[in-house]
């Protein structure tokens, strides 16, 4: 079948979708977006996070039919252009980066929190990051740099007006 | 396979009633996991979450919330948690943020596993199942829903449009034990919902029988150990809280598992239904509820 969607902000099309495939096989393999990862295909992970009109989801649960008509956003659209967004540069300084197999997924999720919630505890990070898994860091450089993140996109700890 | 996307309610089960193996798509957190991970290939994808009606809940003439299949855990958690929070707090507990953006409770419905977390905050509060046919709709009492393991009382032809539950009229509360705070399919679950109005005690049980049950006994026991005490503005007595976790915990039929052996899931239900009918008692007489 025939899918026609919207990623970053571009419209995409592809041809021969198979009926049971998953977005995720969608964006890397037919459209050439190889940022969101692939580690389980079971939504245990979160390595494979991305926005689906405005909300996260783990792209090897939807169904590529599912994803018709909709505005995704991946990983490939958090920059911009060369200049990485806060929370990519947060996660760089704090050393939240290992492997970095993990970071995509986790960088759309932290977008998420930081958007609806200025100034995260450490448990509100902890609850809006539980479906994403880090194999190499041990998680505390990844939750200073969502503090680091918070700190710089909100200074005042609020929205701004 | 097939892959269909219907607009309308009646489109939908139209394609149900001429394709009776179809296999319905709502959230996929469970679908796609089976597509992916095994070689299950249904000859149609019914992909039911382009449906205005199913993905929004109403209020009722009788006062109890329908709550369309496709409604997620993240809108029961955000629009719910005073009318149902039983079932929010279950849903506060499934999966991961990204989880709850996209199941629903017509699929854990659907899905029928005894692990549903769902499942002990609806028996707990008697909600029916409505489903719907091209011949018809109709409701199932949630106590018949479930026949088995994974196994729900639906016939081919049918799909869940909704699910009918009474508003709270009383404190409720929820309990899972598993490894972690997140992500985790429960060991075992315990639900309870008081009924302050009608003086009556419901209960659920998770993962601890070939099916989510009610504890029928403990619920007759308590109901009536409760009857004098309503009225009172105290705790509960120790040995009454005592009688009803054991009632509780040979209500169920565990089985032992990689999750757990029965002999756990036995103590882990008496701890579960003890804590949370002392949680919900104290917060119904604490709250001044007790003098309504
Ligand atoms: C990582 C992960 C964690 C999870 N954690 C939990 C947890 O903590 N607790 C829990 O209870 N579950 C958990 N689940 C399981 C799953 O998320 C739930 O069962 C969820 O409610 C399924 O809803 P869905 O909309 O995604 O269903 P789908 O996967 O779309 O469908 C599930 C089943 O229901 C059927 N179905 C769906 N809608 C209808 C309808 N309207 N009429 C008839 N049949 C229908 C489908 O055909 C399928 O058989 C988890 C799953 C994953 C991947
Ligand atoms: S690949 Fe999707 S959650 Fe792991
Ligand atoms: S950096 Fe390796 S998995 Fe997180």
């Amino acid at each position: 079948m025939r899918i026609t969607c919207t990623v970053n902000g571009q419209t995409h099309q592809a041809d021969d979708v198979w009926e049971g495939e998953s977005l995720l096989y969608l964006l890397r393999e037919r459209l050439g977006l190889p940022g969101s990862k692939n580690a389980c295909e079971q939504g245990e992970c979160g390595s494979c996070t991305v926005f689906m009109d405005d909300e996260t989801v783990c792209a090897c649960l939807v169904a590529a039919g599912q994803a018709e008509g909709r505005e995704i956003r991946t990983i490939e659209g958090l920059s911009e252009g060369d200049r990485l967004h806060p929370i990519q540069q947060a996660f760089v300084e704090t050393g939240a980066v290992q492997c970095g197999f993990c970071t995509p997924g986790l960088l759309i999720q932290v977008a998420d929190l930081l958007r609806n919630n200025a100034n995260p505890t450490d448990l509100e990070i902890r609850e809006a990051l539980a479906g994403n898994l880090c194999r190499c860091t041990g998680y505390e450089q990844i939750i200073e740099a969502v503090r680091l993140a918070a700190a710089r996109i909100h200074p005042t700890g609020e929205f701004a007006r | 396979m097939e892959f269909l996307t219907p607009e309308s309610w009646d489109e939908a089960l139209t394609a149900k009633a001429l394709s009776p193996d179809a296999l319905p798509l709502a959230g996929g957190t469970d679908v796609m996991v089976e597509l992916n991970l095994t070689a299950r290939r249904p000859p149609l994808l019914l992909d039911l979450t382009r449906i205005p009606e199913l993905t929004t809940w109403s209020l009722t003439d009788d006062g109890r919330i329908r709550l369309g299949a496709g409604v997620t855990y993240r809108q029961v958690i955000e629009e719910l948690n005073d009318e149902l929070p039983g079932l929010a707090m279950a849903a506060r507990t499934v999966g991961s943020p990204q989880i709850r953006n996209r199941g629903t409770v017509g699929g854990n419905l659907g899905a029928a596993s005894p692990a549903g977390d769902c499942h002990p905050p609806l028996l707990a509060v008697g909600a029916e199942v409505e489903v719907a046919s091209v011949v018809g709709s109709r409701l199932i009492p949630i106590d018949e829903f479930f026949t088995g393991v994974k196994r729900n009382a639906l016939s081919p032809e049918e799909l869940i449009a909704a699910v009918i539950v009474p508003t709270a009229r009383g404190p409720q509360q929820f309990s899972k034990i598993g490894t972690r705070n997140a992500m985790v399919i429960a060991v075992c679950s315990f639900a309870i919902a008081l009924d302050a109005h009608h003086q009556t005690v419901g209960t659920g049980i998770g993962s601890a029988a070939p099916t989510p049950i009610r504890a029928h006994g403990a619920e007759r026991m308590l109901t009536h150990a409760l009857k004098s005490l309503w009225q009172r503005r105290g705790p509960l007595p120790e040995d009454l809280v005592q009688q009803f976790a054991l009632n509780v915990a040979t209500a169920a039929k565990p089985i032992d598992d990689v999750r757990g052996t029965a002999a756990y899931r036995q103590h882990a239900l008496t701890v579960m239904a003890r804590r949370t009918l002392t949680w919900a008692w104290d917060e119904y007489w604490s709250t001044g509820e007790a003098a309504a």
